[in-house]
């Protein structure tokens, strides 16, 4: 199977060397006790913490190319978003070409004048997600994109990620949600201690 | 010059002034009788001492022990602009982004003053170039001081927002452009606010040290004039030049946030 995200011998101060690759319109799921490095490893692959080891999207190694457009492609959305400005709209490079992306996540378009400071949880984690989808990158890295969300909102997020991964787009997700991670229906892994084990199929 | 000389009876006069001061920190339980006496005394100490190292450079005019002094000055400024900082550069590199970028703004902007304006005749003598080192170094230290302070603290504070710019696919200079900006001008501010007050709430010491001397004030105001747009200049290259070295040391060549290379003073 022709992986799109490969990660080899990837390794990090409280991450041990591991190596595994996602396929395109797959979603892996990496599950496991907080503080076990599955924030650890995500940021490993985006290239934001000093690591060993190599990263390939498709053909091309992330050595290969500037930080910065290996995460343009590569994307991740930590659990907790940071923003800079004042107003949600600076955030996004086209505000317009967000407005299909947030009615489908119960958020309306008049939301991009609405000050960050006065966002919920909930809508800073879709909000960031959003942003980050707009960039149309290859490969989503997502921290926990759900655990701030309502039963209905987290069904509308999984089903933007299913239409991602029908447009070839592969994604690691981590969660704490069994259910979730059944239905993406891709691979589980779980992380223990800073160590990577591929769960067989139940 | 027409200045009154005063006599060493005179300087103890005002001394005298202290006791009133330690009485009333006594009277009112203060605690501060022993402190006052103690910075009294460093100061009396200190500034003899400036004195008679000052007349002995004048007297010798000689290049090397000129820039020897001028050093030794900027190597005090750096010390004392890290002193007070809460989050430094771990290792040597506070001390030397702060202290070479003092060093290379004060020192070119007095030499720029003393081959340019002043004209001195050598460019050299000491009793024109130690005073404005120290004037443009003084106020050029607390730019770079109050720069890489905010610098240090807005990263560490933003390191959400940085690094959700860096995922976003920003480069670091993009992604640090909002510190750096605050950084820059928490440096800047003291000057300018000094530019638009002087005159109106205070008569700048410079300049009323040369009335007092006896020279005419509009000779004096033409001085300070000079001396202010020197300090402005000192301070904008040296918090400009800190600031962007600073950055740099916070970010590496794969455009990624370095706080691991900011230490917490107060931990020791």
């Amino acid at each position: 199977m022709a992986e799109l995200l490969n990660v080899e011998n990837l390794s990090r101060p409280g991450l041990e060397a591991t190596s595994f690759g996602v396929p395109a319109g797959v979603c892996a799921a990496v599950m496991g006790a907080s503080g076990s490095g599955k924030s650890l490893l995500l940021r490993a692959i985006a290239d934001l913490d000093e690591n060993q080891g190599e990263v390939w999207l498709g053909g091309a190694a992330r050595s290969a190319m500037p930080a910065p457009r290996w995460r343009q492609q590569v994307s991740y959305v930590p659990a907790e978003s940071g923003w800079w400005r004042d107003r949600v709209g600076a955030h996004f490079v086209e505000p317009d070409a967000a407005v299909g992306l947030l009615h489908q996540l119960d958020m309306p378009p008049e939301c991009m004048d609405w000050p960050v400071a006065r966002l919920s949880t909930g809508e800073r984690q879709r909000l960031a997600l959003a942003r980050s989808l707009v960039l149309s990158p290859k490969v989503l890295l997502l921290d926990e994109p759900t655990s701030g969300l309502d039963a209905a909102t987290t069904i509308h997020v999984e089903a933007i990620l299913h239409e991602k991964m029908a447009s070839g787009v592969a994604i690691l997700l981590v969660s704490h949600d069994d259910e979730q991670a059944r239905r993406m229906a891709g691979p589980r892994f779980r992380m223990s201690a800073g160590r990577l084990h591929r769960e067989e199929a139940a | 010059m027409n200045f009154i000389e005063l006599g060493y009876l005179d300087v103890a006069f005002a001394a005298a002034l202290l006791i009133v001061n330690a009485g009333l920190s006594i009277a009112f339980r203060l605690g501060l009788a022993k402190w006052l006496v103690i910075a009294a005394v460093r100061m009396v100490v200190q500034l003899s001492l400036v004195g008679l190292v000052l007349k002995a450079l004048f007297h010798a005019s000689s290049p090397w022990l000129t820039t020897l002094a001028a050093l030794v000055m900027v190597a005090f400024a750096g010390r004392e602009a890290m002193a007070r900082q809460e989050r430094t550069f771990a290792g040597y590199w506070s001390y030397g982004i702060g202290t070479s970028a003092m060093c290379a703004a004060a020192l070119s902007v007095t030499l720029f003053a003393l081959t340019t304006q002043f004209e001195t005749r050598p460019w050299y003598d000491a009793r024109y170039a130690l005073p404005l080192l120290g004037m443009i170094l003084g106020n050029t230290m607390n730019g770079v001081s109050l720069a890489l302070e905010r610098l240090a603290a807005e990263a560490h504070g933003g390191q959400r927002a940085i690094e959700a710019r860096l995922a976003l696919g920003a480069d670091s200079r993009q992604a640090l452009n909002e510190v750096t900006r605050a950084a820059i001008r928490a440096g800047m501010i003291p000057s300018i606010n000094s530019m638009s007050a002087t005159g109106l709430v205070a008569l700048p010491g410079m300049m009323t040290g040369q009335i007092l001397a006896g020279v005419d004030p509009v000779e004096a105001v033409k001085y300070q004039l000079l001396v202010m747009f020197l300090i402005g200049g000192g301070t904008a290259l040296g918090v400009f030049a800190a600031v962007m070295a600073g950055a740099r040391r916070l970010t590496d060549s794969r455009h990624r946030l370095r706080l691991d290379r900011l230490v917490a003073k107060d931990r020791e």
